[in-house]
């Protein structure tokens, strides 16, 4: 049993974590017929709470509840993960990134998420305040302009074989080569 | 509801695990310095691509008695201009929506910050969206 909860406790290989991914598409089907998307759920939370007359917002969010207590499992599920099956080892880094990262000061890897970066403090730097809010505004306004995120159109729009997802995915990943490689670095650099 | 509250409760174990929550692993990702997530991603579409296939083609029913159907994704420009916001961020956040929920439940709670200004964007595209290019 120990040696079971030792295993988990280490990150989960690709080969294991993308099929059990992968599974929750049918589950969501089997449990529902729900199409596997999460960026929705922040369209039903507009909806929800600031409709403010807006077109886009005007329909009934009730029906579409089950995505927030989706969400709201996620939320109890990475709770559940780290208090649980982490077995508090530091983060392993590719060299060359922990190279690039020390020059911007970011140096440590206790967290999955870097507290150098995202806390309560840095919201009141620059780059803080560029990555959360500015960040989480992009994710928010590309997702819905983009009609789904990387699991409505990467993963339930590829696996149905949507043409308009794939167009969409190959966007996420130019859009995300972009910031990694040509933008993030000055804003680390501030 | 229950039910859906326990998968996803299920999918923020495996976020976590799988690393996918992890600032570092998306910056990997995108300077192509390892294959994890591709490996994910490749591995996840790859399996429910094969569940929803047999599903439909032994007409399956959901538990609540409805034949399993998927809807067809229409196209327009926002994939384009907005896939590639989402992508920028994407790559700053570290995180996609799902993450973003299991890193709060992680213990990253000023990741709140960034939800609120991802409903933010959200409202803002519902606001804007009669005068964006579709």
């Amino acid at each position: 049993m120990e040696q079971w909860i030792e295993t988990l406790q280490q990150p989960w290989p690709w080969y294991v974590a993308g099929p059990l991914i992968g599974l929750t598409v049918p589950l969501l089907l089997w449990l529902g017929n729900k199409s596997f998307g999460i960026s929705s759920s922040l369209r039903h939370i507009c909806a929800a709470c600031v409709p403010a007359g807006i077109s886009f917002f005007q329909y009934n969010w009730r029906k579409e509840k089950w995505n927030l207590f989706f969400i709201a499992g996620i939320l109890a599920g990475g709770f559940i993960a780290a208090q649980l099956l982490d077995n508090g080892a530091a983060v392993s880094v590719h060299p060359a990134l922990a190279g690039e990262l020390a020059g911007y000061g970011i140096t440590r890897y206790d967290s999955l998420i870097p507290a150098e970066l995202f806390s309560w403090q840095q919201l009141f730097t620059w780059r803080g305040i560029l990555l959360m809010a500015g960040g989480g505004l992009l994710v928010g306004f590309g997702s819905r302009y983009a009609g789904g995120c990387t699991s409505g159109h990467a993963i339930m729009g590829l696996a149905t074989l949507q043409w308009p997802s794939l167009v969409a995915t190959c966007c996420f990943m130019a859009g995300g080569f972009i910031m990694a490689n040509f933008i993030l670095p000055f804003i680390l650099s501030l | 509801m229950l039910k859906y509250l326990l998968a996803g409760t299920a999918f923020g174990i495996i976020l976590y695990k799988a690393e996918l929550i992890s600032w570092f692993r998306i910056q990997e990702m995108f300077r192509l310095q390892s294959f994890h997530l591709y490996g994910i991603i490749g591995s996840a579409v790859l399996v429910a691509m094969a569940g929803v296939w047999l599903m439909k083609k032994f007409r399956m029913k959901s538990i609540d008695g409805t034949v399993i159907s998927t809807a067809p994704k229409q196209f327009s420009r926002g994939q384009i201009y907005g896939g590639l916001l989402f992508g920028f961020g994407w790559a700053a956040t570290g995180a996609c929506p799902g993450p973003l929920f299991a890193q709060v439940g992680a213990g990253a709670g000023v990741v709140l910050v960034t939800i609120a200004f991802a409903v933010a964007g959200t409202w803002l595209y519902g606001k804007w969206k009669h005068r964006l290019p579709h």
